[in-house]
């Protein structure tokens, strides 16, 4: 009875959640006292590197037809993979593409399905996690009493921890069947260079408080200075200024970056809602009564076309000194 | 043409949420509920289909009695009719299924689910019940064009979208960009009029396991006070997210 984890790629290379979910599942399997298989599919990164995070074996799915994302083909192949190695627990990420297959799963093998997790279980019998909920407004811990678990990872909220140690790598044989393509993927369009939101250790994020999208060239500068990723709040979405893609809050992206920059964001409890797992947060806002103030942990009252240049110079002079 | 709109009950987004008996249970008191927001965008879109090319639209939500305004609200921005399949919700499983055990029974061409709901945020009503009924599913969706029973579909992906093309029928779980915030309806007073004589009936939940369970609820950490930075000394912002916070 093991515990298989797929880890997800994107154009061939693991993603970053890909390496937490291994993590996870090798903690979690120590816990439980079995192994970790993982499995992936259409990757063209080594798939031993997963054994730097604690797999100890990989699994690897080169077939033509699986070549493009399809949640039904990968979640079919996933169950195949479980089948084979007597898996009790998948383990997942909870990214767009995780959150298409998960439920699949749990359908599949009459599950108990927990998403959205942020931690280690607090207990193994029964199984007990904590779970993001009231779009993190709150937690709860949710057991479940089922034999099969899937258990969805939430993106960032538990850090990948590299171990000395080695996997084993085979390939694993499997083609998608026909009943699983009645939708094909016509175009697959992704701003390329940029870093996905949900998985980004930094965020800079804009607001109202902006004025206009021709504002955004400083918000991008200082995104970019740091490697962060942008986005915004929902105001700034519902008129356009900015993509639908990049809000975050109660209704859009929920993230729990290392750093979350508000500017120009007053800090309604919609948006607190989606933001407030961050570990650090800083509020720029020319308002001093803004509620996000205090949900912040460092704030500045000013206006952000005098502070946020101000940070640039001071974060650019900061870099040369270190 | 036939679509089904599941419908959740949820306390509106400005909520304050709290917990009662002894931390394992939501505490409704003073909590204006709504249909979940991710819902309504889907709700719209399916009015758009009738509109253009003629279906009929079911509302449906696992719930008591008292979600039952919630239904009648769908119903006023123009559903036809309403089902309310009498259970309280255990988790998303079982809600899952008892949808499915309705849906199997009326050949839906289309249905239409929030990607989550913006209580629990399972997320796993929509894939579950899509599974059950051996029916496509399409998440995050953010766009859907018809032309006769073949579908367009556009799905959100991390950092962008992904474009998908398939027959009727399929299951999407949508967000905003099915359809624009200012294309949301509203119930206008005809159609809360409207909506009283339109048909809201009761079904009888069957026996279902369940397969998880809430323990408890948390509330996040109060947060020490902030430390506030003088604009004039931004450089003081940039050494304290070195030195104490540790992430430049």
């Amino acid at each position: 009875m093991s515990v298989l984890v797929y880890t997800e790629s994107w154009n061939g290379s693991f993603k970053k959640a890909s390496f937490e979910a291994v993590s996870y599942a090798a903690q979690l399997a120590n816990k439980l006292d079995t192994e970790v298989i993982a499995l992936t599919i259409a990757s063209t990164d080594d798939a031993a590197i997963l054994g730097n995070y604690g797999a100890t074996k990989v699994l690897s799915v080169t077939d033509d037809s699986m070549a493009t994302f399809n949640n039904h083909a990968y979640a079919d192949a996933i169950l195949t993979a479980a089948e084979a190695n007597g898996v009790h627990t998948i383990v997942i990420s909870n990214t767009n593409n995780g959150k298409s297959i998960a439920p699949i799963l749990a359908a599949k093998r009459n599950a108990g399905l927990i998403t959205n997790v942020i931690e280690l279980p607090s207990s193994t019998s029964p199984f007990t996690v904590k779970r993001k909920t009231f779009s993190s407004k709150a937690f709860a811990n949710y057991s479940t009493s089922s034999a099969q678990k899937v258990i969805s990872i939430t993106p960032n909220a538990i850090g990948a921890v590299e171990i000395a140690a080695t996997a084993t790598t085979e390939s694993f044989d499997y083609t998608a069947k026909s009943s699983d393509n009645r939708l094909s993927s016509v175009s697959v369009d992704r701003a390329t260079g940029k870093i996905s939101l949900i998985e980004a250790d930094f965020v800079v994020s804009a607001g109202r408080g902006l004025k206009g999208p021709e504002n955004w060239g400083m918000i991008e500068e200082l995104a970019g200075l740091l490697g962060a990723a942008t986005a915004c709040s929902k105001p700034v979405s519902d008129i356009g200024w900015r993509p639908h893609g990049e809000h975050v809050g109660q209704t859009g992206i929920a993230i729990n970056p290392e750093l979350y920059i508000a500017i120009g964001i007053s800090g309604a409890i919609q948006h607190l809602a989606g933001v407030n797992a961050s570990k650090n947060i800083v509020v720029i806002n020319t308002d001093p009564e803004a509620p996000f103030f205090k949900a912040a942990d460092y704030g500045i009252v000013g206006d952000a076309f005098e502070v946020v240049p101000k940070l640039i110079e001071a974060i650019k002079k900061h870099k040369a000194n270190n | 043409m036939k679509i089904l709109v599941c419908i959740s009950h949820v306390p509106d987004t400005t909520s304050k949420i709290n917990f009662t008996n002894n931390q394992t249970e939501f505490d409704g008191n003073g909590i204006t509920y709504v249909i979940n927001p991710y819902d309504e965008f889907g709700l719209t879109r399916a009015m758009k289909i009738k509109e253009s090319s003629g279906a009929t639209i079911t509302v449906v939500n696992v719930g008591p009695a008292s979600t039952e305004p919630t239904l009648r609200k769908a119903l006023a921005i123009g559903a036809d009719e309403a089902i309310r399949i009498n259970d309280e919700p255990k988790d998303g499983g079982t809600v899952a299924r008892l949808i499915a055990d309705y849906a199997k029974e009326h050949n839906f061409d289309l249905i239409i689910t929030g990607r989550e709901s913006i209580d629990y945020n399972g997320g796993v009503v929509p894939g579950m019940l899509a599974t059950y009924l051996d029916i496509p599913f399409v998440n995050a969706c953010i766009g859907f064009e018809l032309d006769g029973t073949n579908a367009k579909v556009i799905r959100e992906i991390d950092g962008g979208k992904e474009t998908l093309e398939g027959s009727l029928p399929m299951l999407i779980a949508g967000q905003k960009g099915l359809v624009e915030e200012k294309e949301l309806r509203i119930p206008a007073m005809r159609g809360i009029m409207m909506a009283r004589k339109k048909p809201l009936s009761v079904v009888t939940a069957g026996d279902v396991t369940t397969n998880t369970t809430v323990v408890n609820f948390e509330v996040p950490e109060v947060k020490a006070a902030c430390t506030m930075i003088d604009a004039e000394n931004v450089e003081q912002l940039v050494e304290l997210l070195h030195s104490e916070a540790k992430v430049i």
